[in-house]
């Protein structure tokens, strides 16, 4: 009886099968079909594309037998991947002697990690003193559009030339009689390039910070006014978790920005250069030498890991980067839904124990 | 109230907290201001000292110059077909985005269908993807290795088709946030009226998002005018080449010597058509950045 109990508890609540369909599946999949189609030509198709290439590996060197410059190309299966360990091809960079990929994959997560902590906290920083601002917004916000607009390899070309050994970034530090060789290969070009990156984009983050800090209703800083918060618990307690939101899909956008950074390297330092490479620039490098089996590995990897940090941040951090109203909200009912199934399931399974127990003593 | 309590009263909101937090703000802007223009008024003098005094370290040029401006434009460095290559890409692609991108985002913005999520994490997804991992395959296809394929080394649509991986994204997504904002009672009304859904979403709907659609053309045109890398690597002959490119290349008349105060020129004159953008529709682009969040 209790099993017919919980069966007619489940019927009300058995719903369509999908909430999101209205019936106009059809219409929306005419409207959507050019875009989808361009972007499967655009995308898709490269994709799968480098998947296989990545298992291709262009035949050079003399071949053994005849005597002749080998041409064509083999397939290597996962060689490509796994020659990192099996043969490295060791560079010095700013991190030791190690494999070029491996050099190239510190590099990438050193300047991600440094530069998107450095944006971050300046952003913030700005985004503060622009909300207080009541007078001039107009001429900041103008100003702080400027490093964003302006083109990536422009920002470096102009980095390099204030980079330079006689140039004004050592004058201004009082180092023209003592130069440091900001554009060397070397620890300091890193610093060079983190430099040039912050600028960039910290007045960006600045910006998305500052809408979310706009969306705060001044009601919640007066309460905490009259419950005695002073400013450094208002801006832990209130500020940061109430502009957590757009800043979290922010730094998200940055972070995998700065992973696939190649502009600014490139243009700063110059390619081949083993204390900037990026993986994007050691992926297009080889691709450069017609080396396509591994520039696609490389490129293949710096997918995967892009794909990794996207994952955590939005397991990790919340990161709503869809942010369709419909979607969370449908989303959120279905998980209720999933719940109370499981808890009827449970209720189930717990009657039908009794009476497989009562069977078995009889 | 007697005037001691009145005088108090208005001492309260000028004591001397609020004249630092007020001073503080002002502080506070100018080093925003001087931090974002600093180094761009850097490229701006560098661009008006002699071209011989490229890596002057003087705060001022002296003699100012616009020797820099004059030899950019000049036979050797090709800039202004530079500029017509990359005006000619940048608007192809962005009417190409803006074409695919504003159905696509009024039927994700509109109607309720299951594979919403899937479309909507996909179109993100791509915007996420690395360029590189596209222009592997793309290079070795376009540069005539295959025999399947024709040879799309220096043309314009060898830049064109792989821009649109990271434009039609950027469009559908902004496009999306706006046309969201539009209330669906608009077209539930123009509908009561006698329209058909296809006239409601032309006659209503489009005129009224005429600035997102605006708004999102500029950041379309901005993120392509900037692009490098698949400039870098499919046009490569000198009258293909962009403006990006171009002026990464600029060489001196002796070997070795960077010519900065051209190279700087070039920056400016490259930035400029945005800068003017950026000014004008500075309201418009910042509620677009965060309206879409992307880039």
């Amino acid at each position: 009886m209790a099993v017919t109990t919980a069966e007619r508890a489940a019927t009300p609540t058995k719903r369509r099968k999908n909430a999101f369909s209205d019936g106009q599946g059809t219409l929306a999949a005419i409207l959507l079909s050019p875009t989808l189609l361009v972007m499967f030509i655009v995308t898709g198709i490269p994709i799968v594309m480098s998947v296989t290439e990545s298992f291709f590996r262009k035949n050079d060197g003399i071949d053994p037998v005849t005597g002749a410059v080998k041409s064509g190309t083999d397939f290597v299966g996962i060689q490509n991947f796994t020659d990192i360990f099996a043969h490295p091809a060791t560079v010095a960079g700013v991190f030791g002697s190690m494999d070029r990929l491996i050099n190239a994959f510190l590099n990438t997560t050193v300047f991600t990690i440094v530069c998107v902590i450095l944006e971050t906290i300046l952003g913030v920083i700005m985004a503060l003193i622009m909300a207080k601002a009541f007078r001039g917004r107009g001429i900041v916000r103008a100003s702080i559009l400027v490093p964003w607009a302006i083109p990536t390899i422009v920002s470096a070309m102009m980095w390099k030339l204030i980079f330079n050994t006689s140039g004004v970034a050592n004058k201004v530090l009082g180092l023209a009689d003592n130069p440091i060789l900001w554009l060397a290969d070397n620890k300091y070009s890193q610093w060079a390039i983190i430099t040039a990156d912050v600028w960039k984009t910290a007045p960006f983050i600045g910006l998305l910070t500052l809408a979310g800090l706009q969306t705060i209703p001044a009601e919640v800083y007066e309460a905490a006014k009259v419950d005695g918060a002073n400013a450094w618990q208002t801006f832990t307690k209130i500020t940061l978790p109430m502009v957590k939101p757009a800043l979290v899909v922010a730094v998200l956008f940055r972070t995998l920005d700065t992973l696939r950074m190649f502009d600014l390297p490139y243009g700063m330092i110059g390619p081949n250069k083993y204390s900037v490479e990026t993986l994007s620039m050691f992926a297009y490098q080889e691709a450069q030498q017609t080396r396509y089996g591994q520039a696609a590995a490389y490129s293949i990897f710096l997918f995967f890991y892009i794909v990794l940090v996207a994952f955590l941040f939005v397991k990790l951090l919340g990161a709503d980067v869809i942010g369709d109203e419909e979607l969370r909200a449908v989303n959120a009912q279905r998980k209720r839904m999933k719940e109370l199934h499981k808890k009827q399931a449970k209720a189930t399974k717990a009657v039908r124990t009794t009476i497989t127990s009562g069977g078995s003593a009889s | 109230m007697t005037p001691d309590e009145l005088a108090a009263l208005n001492k309260s909101s000028h004591d001397a907290k609020w004249w630092l937090g007020k001073v503080g703000t002002i502080v506070g802007m100018a080093f925003i201001v001087i931090y974002c223009l600093l180094p761009f008024y850097w490229m701006l003098i560098s661009s008006f000292r002699l071209p011989t005094m490229g890596q002057s370290t003087d705060y001022w040029p002296s003699p100012a110059s616009i020797e820099n401006y004059t030899g950019v434009f000049s036979e050797q460095n090709n800039f202004l077909r530079a500029i017509l290559n990359s005006v000619v890409i940048s608007v192809t692609t962005t009417v190409l985005t803006l074409i695919f991108g504003i159905v696509g985002a009024y039927a994700l913005a509109r109607l309720r269908f299951a594979a919403k999520g899937l479309v909507l994490s996909l179109i993100i997804g791509a915007s996420m993807f690395p360029g590189v991992t596209l222009l592997v395959p793309l290079f070795k296809m376009f540069t005539g290795t295959y025999d399947w394929f024709p040879n799309w080394l220096n043309t314009y649509q060898a830049a064109i088709i792989p821009s649109l991986s990271f434009g039609l994204p950027l469009a559908v997504w902004n496009l999306t946030a706006f046309f969201r904002q539009l209330p669906v009672e608009l077209e539930q009304a123009a509908m009561v009226d006698g329209c058909t859904p296809g006239e409601a979403f032309r006659k209503v709907i489009l005129p009224l998002a005429a600035p997102g659609v605006f708004t999102t053309a500029i950041l379309t045109f901005i993120a392509v005018w900037n692009e490098y890398m698949i400039a870098l690597s499919f046009l490569q002959s000198r009258d293909m080449k962009t403006a990006t490119v171009a002026l990464s290349q600029f060489t001196g008349n002796l070997g070795y010597n960077i010519p900065y105060g051209s190279i700087m020129a070039a920056g400016v004159i490259t930035t400029i058509p945005l800068l003017i953008l950026v000014l004008f529709f500075q309201r418009r682009i910042v509620a677009g950045l965060t309206a879409g969040g992307v880039k």
